[in-house]
């Protein structure tokens, strides 16, 4: 288990993160978002040990990292920012001077980056000098080496930063893999990655918390959440909103937007889960127009993020 | 257990330091500029062949000056070239310490300039070869002009870890180590002995890595000469700790 206690860190008169505490547990992957310089990487520098908090803590698998750092740095793997690199060693070189620090020794040692070599598809890059990779590879090389070890706890900030979508999916498909047997935090700003990925959300802004749930949970606080979007072929469709926002338990209901013979009309309910869909289909066969195109809304995470953030 | 521990994980620094230099063209013109400096100096300026010395005084003279422009150079990457490039992050979150960290750093450089150093060897033979030289009071300038590059490196990684820019490392790191050598320039030390008591004069005297280096150089390896090099360095990379460990960025 991780456990951050009151972390703060103040920059001069700035404060970057502002009392933080939050625990992940094994077998979960937690997404930290947040705009940009609310205070992620600052938060996960800390975690691992790379800058001393101004106050509070974290404890990794029982270790404090302030006390008791190297025990704790042990269980880390660590993806920065950036994922920097040495850029004059070649793939496999770089990888095994990271092995024989995390302790790997002799044949040990050749198998382990052997191994995750092949786990992330850069056995064909190994004898390259990582200055001459890709982007994409660099990145790579950096999330192998924070696996290497097969590390209890993995902290990767912005780990599909600068893939393509298939290595998006991949790394995505590993971290997944590997949860139930990890605790992770991860940062990202893609919305549909924390979605697809993360068991629990913390959104941060301005260095503090401001939502701990899981994404579906989030989706939840969006206004669309529960409301109805149709798309609606000739006929009279201002007839129909106008039928339709009279119905027990709708809000309201508009057009988003109107073109030729086509118009988007979006019907919000008064309470999230009335079950409208009925009462507004029976309208809709009342009505001279024909719907192509019907859809109950999830609620959307970016518009909750917007809210919350701003 | 935590002795072999840091020992290992020492090595595995220098190990990646060392052939790091040797990755780069900048090892070899590091070496060969080393060479021809000192053999012009030897050669041209002191006259070896003429001078007839049994020590190779003309030759081990001109090291504390040539160190000064190269050895900063060599340490000038060790920590600035981690914070420009990001990697100090991951360097720092291994689970290693900074002491070993700095340590495995500083063995590494030493270890080059110790192979830049051996390799002014052929240079005994000729003068073996040539004439009947004191190889005691040779060997022990050796040792001298090791533990004195010991000691300018430890004050160019110190200065590497103030900052980002290797430029401003080199620079900082000549300033001082001028500094330690001037303080036992003998045409210093006059002047100064004219005007301020006797106290300071041999304090900022035993100060100079000049003054020990000088009297190593004479054939006797005194402890306290010895001790002298070992404290600097000591300090240097005291100090180099203290500064990764209050660092507020990358
Ligand atoms: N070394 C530093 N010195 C001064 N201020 C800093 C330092 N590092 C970070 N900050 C400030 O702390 C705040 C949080 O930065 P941080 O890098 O944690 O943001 P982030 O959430 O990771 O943003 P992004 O999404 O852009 O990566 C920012 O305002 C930043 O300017
Ligand atoms: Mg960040």
């Amino acid at each position: 288990m991780i456990e951050i206690r009151n972390l703060a860190k103040k920059f001069g008169t700035k404060t970057a993160v502002d009392d933080v505490s939050f625990k992940v547990e094994k077998g979960e992957i937690l997404g930290f978002l947040g705009p940009n310089a609310a205070g992620k990487s600052t938060t996960m520098r800390m975690i691992t040990g790379f800058i001393p908090p101004t106050s509070g803590t974290a404890v990794i698998g029982g270790h404090d990292i302030l006390t008791e750092s190297i025990p704790a740095r042990r269980k880390i793997g660590y993806l920065p920012e950036n994922a920097p690199v040495y850029p004059d060693m070649t793939v496999f070189d770089y990888l095994a001077f990271c092995a024989e620090i995390r302790g790997f020794r002799g044949g040990k040692r050749s198998r382990a980056v052997e191994e995750t070599l092949e786990k992330c598809f850069l056995t064909d890059v190994k004898r390259q000098t990582i200055n001459t990779l890709s982007k994409g590879f660099r990145q790579r090389v950096c999330f192998a080496q924070a696996i290497l070890h097969d590390p209890e706890y993995l902290i990767l900030d912005e780990p599909t930063d600068g893939l393509d979508p298939n290595q998006k999916h991949e790394v995505r498909l590993m971290i997944k893999e590997m949860a139930a047997r990890k605790a992770i935090i991860l940062s990202t700003h893609i919305l549909d990655e924390m979605d697809a990925v993360c068991t629990r959300a913390i959104i941060i802004s301005r260095g503090r918390i401001v939502a701990d749930d899981a994404p579906a949970n989030l989706k939840t606080r969006s206004n669309l959440h529960g409301a109805v979007s149709l798309t609606l072929q000739g006929g009279d469709p201002e007839a129909f909103v106008a039928k339709a926002a009279r119905i027990d338990g709708v809000a309201s209901a508009k057009i988003l937007e109107k073109e030729d013979d086509a118009a988007k009309v979006r019907i919000f309910p008064k309470a999230p889960d009335a079950a409208l869909l009925n009462t507004i289909l029976v309208a809709l066969s009342e009505s001279d127009c024909r719907a192509s195109d019907v859809f109950v809304e999830q609620g959307r995470l970016d518009e909750v993020f917007r809210r919350i953030t701003s | 257990m935590r002795t072999t521990d840091s020992m290992t994980n020492i090595l595995a620094i220098t190990k990646r330091e060392f052939f790091g230099y040797f990755g780069s063209a900048v090892a070899y013109v590091f070496i060969v500029i080393f060479l021809m400096l000192l053999g012009f100096f030897t050669f041209y300026i002191s006259n070896f062949f003429e001078m007839g010395q049994a020590d190779l005084q003309g030759f081990f003279q001109w090291h504390p000056w040539i160190f000064l422009f190269l050895i900063p150079a060599v340490a000038m990457r060790l920590w600035a070239e981690e914070r420009r490039m990001g990697t100090i992050e991951l360097i720092l979150t291994f689970p290693i310490t900074v002491w070993e960290a700095i340590l495995g750093k500083f063995l590494a450089a030493w270890a080059f300039i110790g192979i830049a150093l051996a390799l002014t060897f052929p240079l005994v033979i000729t003068a073996a070869y040539l004439g009947n030289p004191d190889l005691g009071a040779i060997f022990c300038s050796y040792v001298g002009s090791f533990l004195m590059a010991g000691a300018f490196l430890s004050v160019g990684i110190m200065t590497s870890s103030f900052t980002r820019s290797q430029v401003v490392s080199f620079i900082i790191a000549i300033v001082i180590c001028l500094f330690f050598i001037l303080a036992g320039f003998p045409p210093v030390i006059k002047a100064l002995s004219g005007w301020s008591p006797a106290w300071l004069v041999d304090l900022v005297s035993y100060l100079s890595f000049l003054t020990h280096f000088m009297s190593i150089e004479r054939g006797v390896l005194d402890l306290r000469d010895i001790v002298y090099y070992v404290s600097v360095i000591a300090f240097m990379l005291f100090i180099n700790g203290v500064v990764i460990q209050n660092r507020r960025t990358a």
